[in-house]
Parts: structure tokens; sequence; C-alpha cells
């Protein structure tokens, strides 16, 4: 049983009885810190069905008076968001789509490819080579953020001449593009991390039979260790998922204007200096930037509880 | 070793079937060519970028990079406004709030999740149900955790506006508009998103504990308290290590927290290494400074972490 499995598993009929007063006090801790972790989104979720003055002059914890979905479609088609752009935050939520597709597949795909290999295909060095894989998740991303500006600018200039010369850019200099790739790198780490783990505890010998009746590296990959791979594999979709929907340093570096997605441009709209602030508004955009992850977490909370403790004991 | 003998043998089969030919040659290395790219793409764009990184803390780099070298002049200015107080640099206002936002996120989320631990696994009923109330905010992104902190402690619609509604006049809670107490709320916001996370890493060592120890302690007429500080407090103590760990390599990257909570950080009065390092960059067009502070932040988490993961991966190879 994983760590996760602990957490997740139905708790064991054991330890000390208690008296009645205990329990309610256990129970009413318990309770009390439920009402602390809910009140926030509560709070955000009753603001966005609020009209403005009802924001602005009532309470916070009070139920709409007039419920209104219109801060919520102001949200996804009207709002500003920084200077000039009026149509809400619809674009930028399919700006983070397109961006979180691609790079969660590739850099899954990736990983386990290399968790294969640095476990049935190992080679001397391959400690040395995970380790070096393993510190490449916990860097702070500013130590790496001028030089890839800088390479990334390079790669821009060169889609403008490959454009000039052939009509087409190759997606280089493309703020989605240029992001996939940012967020395929540094995930690699834990997607390789993630992976290894897994394989490490597939019996070998499966493979080794399979090696002896000659079928080749990629057949052993695709037949007998892919099947076999479902759980890691929603943990990991799951966990880069969530952290490249919801990275705000490199999109806020890398994608600019209307390429940004989705945190950045919530970023954006909530602190707009312009006008009067729409906290109704604000708040139904926090809430369809969160809705994805959020859903994510609803429906597959056991996997995403097992990445997020995969990614921090390795074990 | 055995194991990779034995695949040798079996790899020297199939190199026997195909012959000293090319393909097998290539199929022995495939393996090795499958990982090189993400091997290369880590060492460029990590190891290679923390040292290019490195390189431009040296050189006196403002908008752009050069190359020309100044020694460690920049270090020198950033241990300098390390002890300027008197008006406070932003290096020294940046140390200082990265102390007062890691100490109590660290500490409390350690103290919240260890306390709600213990408390689920006292044979509650309906775990399943507070567990993820506990453990969802960690799906959010910091910014939007950061916008529903920052209207929460809105004085003038927020937690002071309805106290006073409820008739709790003299209620004053305007933290997250002043400058010197901004911090404090993103403590708050960031203890709140995280203590789940460390509920989850406890909760998960306190049920790899043997009840039978319990029951022993318990016949032997040990209370809860005792029970816990004398004997599963010590056997879950590597847990601590771990969450000590990770949280603090979380508070050192904290930067979009801070943006949202504060509203972008107005007068860098809530700033953190990080977002000064971003600001000095990007903004103040200071880049060898902001280099030079990146390399520092870089050295912090790899003291922390360097070990760490040694040990880690040490005692999985046990």
């Amino acid at each position: 049983m994983s760590a996760a499995d602990l957490v997740t598993s139905t708790p064991a009929r054991r330890g000390p009885g208690h008296s009645r007063t205990t329990r309610i006090v256990i129970y009413g801790l318990l309770l009390l810190f439920a009402l602390v972790y809910l009140v926030p989104l509560l709070v955000m979720v009753m603001t966005s069905l609020k009209p403005l003055d009802e924001v602005t002059g009532g309470n916070m914890f009070a139920f709409p008076r007039h419920l209104t979905f219109a801060p919520w479609s102001m949200a996804w088609g009207e709002a500003r968001i920084g200077v000039s752009d009026t149509r809400g935050i619809s674009g930028y939520f399919f700006n983070s789509v397109k961006m979180v597709v691609p790079a969660v597949l590739i850099s899954t795909l990736l990983g386990a490819l290399n968790g294969y290999v640095l476990t049935k295909w190992s080679f001397p060095g391959h400690k040395l080579v995970f380790g070096m894989m393993l510190f490449a998740c916990f860097i702070p991303f500013q130590s790496v953020i001028i030089p890839m500006a800088v390479i990334l600018g390079m790669l821009g200039r060169t889609g403008v001449d490959l454009a000039d010369l052939t009509g087409w850019s190759f997606g280089l200099g493309n703020a989605t593009v240029n992001l996939v790739i940012v967020h395929v790198i540094y995930g690699l780490g834990f997607t390789t991390l993630f992976f290894r783990n897994y394989y490490a505890a597939f019996p070998s010998e499966l493979v080794k039979a399979a090696m002896i009746d000659g079928a080749s590296f990629f057949q052993i990959f695709r037949r007998i260790l892919l099947p076999n791979s479902t759980p890691i594999i929603i943990v990991t979709v799951i966990y880069q998922f969530t952290n490249i929907w919801n990275d705000f340093l490199f999109g806020s570096t890398f994608a600019a204007g209307d390429t940004a997605p989705m945190t950045v441009a919530l970023n954006n709209l909530v602190n707009t200096s312009t006008g009067v602030v729409e906290y109704n508004v604000n708040m139904a955009a926090a809430i369809i930037a969160a809705a994805p992850t959020l859903l994510v977490y609803v429906v597959a909370g056991r996997y995403f509880v097992r990445g997020l403790m995969a990614g921090a004991v390795k074990g | 070793m055995t194991a990779m003998a034995e695949r040798e043998a079996a790899t020297a089969t199939t190199r026997r079937k195909l012959g000293p030919s090319l393909r097998g040659w290539f199929q022995d290395w495939l393996p090795r060519l499958v990982l090189a790219p993400s091997l290369l793409l880590v060492l460029v764009f990590v190891y290679g970028f923390n040292l290019w990184t490195l390189f431009l803390s040296f050189t006196n780099s403002k908008a752009f990079p050069t190359t020309n070298l100044i020694g460690f002049t920049n270090y020198v200015r950033l241990w300098n406004w390390t002890f300027e107080t008197d008006p406070p640099s932003n290096w020294y206002t940046a140390l200082v709030n990265m102390g007062l936002f890691g100490g109590l996120y660290i500490f409390f989320c350690l103290f919240l999740g260890l306390l709600l631990a213990i408390l689920l696994d006292q044979k509650i009923r309906g775990e399943g149900i507070l567990r993820p109330i506990y453990l969802y905010p960690l799906a959010l992104s910091f910014i939007v955790t950061g916008t529903a902190w920052k209207l929460f402690l809105d004085p003038r619609i927020g937690l002071e506006n309805a106290l006073h509604d409820w008739g709790w006049t003299s209620f004053h809670f305007d933290w997250v508009v002043d400058p010197k107490m901004m911090i404090y709320c993103v403590a708050i916001a960031g203890i709140w998103q995280s203590s789940g996370f460390v509920m989850a890493m406890f909760l998960a060592g306190l049920r790899g504990v043997d009840g039978e120890i319990l029951k022993a302690a318990q016949i032997d007429g040990a209370s809860i308290y005792q029970t816990y500080r004398r004997i599963v407090i010590p056997i879950i103590r590597p847990v601590f290590f771990s969450a000590l760990i990770v949280l603090a390599h979380m508070a050192i990257k904290s930067y979009d927290l801070v943006l949202s909570v504060t509203g972008k950080n107005p007068g860098g009065a809530a700033e953190l290494p990080s977002t000064f390092m971003y600001s000095y960059t990007f903004t103040r067009n200071q880049m060898a400074i902001g280099s030079a502070s990146a390399v520092i932040m870089l050295m912090t988490i790899a003291a922390i972490m360097v070990p760490y993961i040694y040990s880690e991966t040490r005692e999985q190879n046990r």
C-alpha cells in the first residue's frame, strides 16, 4: 500500500475509545475547520451571484437577495482584461486549454519512456541521471527564467525568418508553443519520477521473458508496460494538468496580451485600476479559472492526492 | 547486478539472431537513445540555464544580458542591502518577509496538518466527507486563492464589514490593505491552501503506525495525550522532516500568491526574494542583480533539497 492509499483508504477501527465530551470536542473542531476551509469558496460563489450593489453594500456571508447570473456572462464574454480587451476571459480560457493538452500529453509520454528505460534497461550511471532529473523538479524557476526568455526570443526571430522564407513560422515564436515547450521541459522531472517509481515495482521477469522471446524495446513498452500503467498515467496526467493549468510565473513572463493563459488574465482582470471594481465579475472569473482543476479533483480526488504525495515523498 | 547480467544475456541472444549488424547495435543503444533527448533537455534547460544565470550574476547586465564581467559586485550590493534598514532596502524587506512568511507558513501548516490528521484518525464518522474538504484548496491556483482571500479580508466588503453588520462594530481587521501587515495575509492564504496537504502526509504516517502498539499503550494506562506525545509522534518523525522540506521549498518559491493577495505587491510592501528577482530583472532593468538574487534562491533550495533527495534515493536502495 502506498502512502496515498493509506490516506484515501477507510480508516482502520483502532485507537483508544473516547468519552462523550472528547467526541464532541473532536467533531466540533473538525467541523469548525471544515467551515474555515469551505467559507472562502462559498463566499466566492455567493458574491459571483449577487448584483454589484449587494456586494459593496451588503454582508458577504448573506445569501443573494436578487440572484443573478449576469456576472458570469460578463466575466466570460465582456469583462475588461488589461487595457483594451473587453471580450472577457473566454479567449484566455481556451489559450490555457490549447497549452495544457499538448504539454500534458508530451510530458507524460516522455516520462513513461524515461521511467521504462531507467528501470528496465538500466545502464551504468542511471542513478545519477535520475538524481539529476529529480533535482530539476525543485529548482526555483527564477533561476532559469532569464536564459529561457533569451532563447525563446531567439526562437521567435528564427520563426519570423522562416515565415519570410517559407510562409510558415513552424510555430516558433507562438506564445502557446513556447509555453508548451517550457512546461514539457520543466515537467519532465516529475513525470519521470512518477513512472520510474511505478515501473520499479513492475515485475522485471515479464520484461525479461519478452526479451528472450525477441520482443523489441518498443513492443515491450507498448504491449506489456503501457497496458498495466493506467493508474500511474491517471496520476501523472492529473498532476501535470493541475500544475500547468495553475502556473502563473511562466505564463506571465512568456505570453503577453491576447496569448496569455487563464491565470494571467484573471490576475489582470482583478487588478485593473480603471473604473469600478466589479467584485462579482472577478469572483465569477476566479471560479471559471478554478473550475477545470476543481472538477478533476472532485472526479478523481484519489489519484490527485496520490500524485501530490508521490511528488513530495519519494517512496 | 544479476538482473543486468541476465538482461545482457537476453540481448546477446537477440543479437546472435540478428548478427553483428547495425540493427543489433541500434537495439542495444535504443534505450539510451530514447532517454537522451529528455536528459539533454534537462542538462541544457535546467543545469545549463542555472549556470547561465550564475554567469549573468557576475556581469553588469541591465535590460539585456551582457558579457562584461564585474566580479562579485552584485553580490556585494545584495550583501550591503541586507543591512540597509533605514529606509529598508527592497532586499532587506524581501528577506524579513521571507522569514515572517516562511516561518508562519511552515509552523502553522505543520501544526494544523498534524492536528487535523490526529483528529481524523479518531474513528471518525464522515471522514470521507471531511477529508476532501480540507484538501480541495490544493486544486486551486495561487491566483484564485489570492483573489478569494483578498476579497474575504477586504475591510470594506469582507470580514470586517460582515462582522460590523452583525453588530460587532469594534472589530477591526484591515491587514490586507495595510502595507505593513500584508505579508501576514499572504501567510494566511498560503496556510489555508497548503495545510490540507500536510494533513494528508501526516494521516498517511498515522495510518502506517501499528495498531498493536497503541493497544499496548492503552493497556499500560497511557492517556491519549501521552500516547501521541511519547509514542505516535516519535514514530512518524520522518513525516515531519518530509513535510518541513516540502513546505520550506514551497515557501521560497511562492510568487503568485503574493501578487494576488496584495494586488500586485504595491510599493514592494510584501516583497519576497521571488518578487524581488522578477521586478529587478524585468521592470527595473537590473538583470544582473536579479540574477544574483535568483542564484541565492537556487542555492538555498539546493541546500535543502540535495541532501533530502540523496537520503530518499538511498533509502529506496536498502
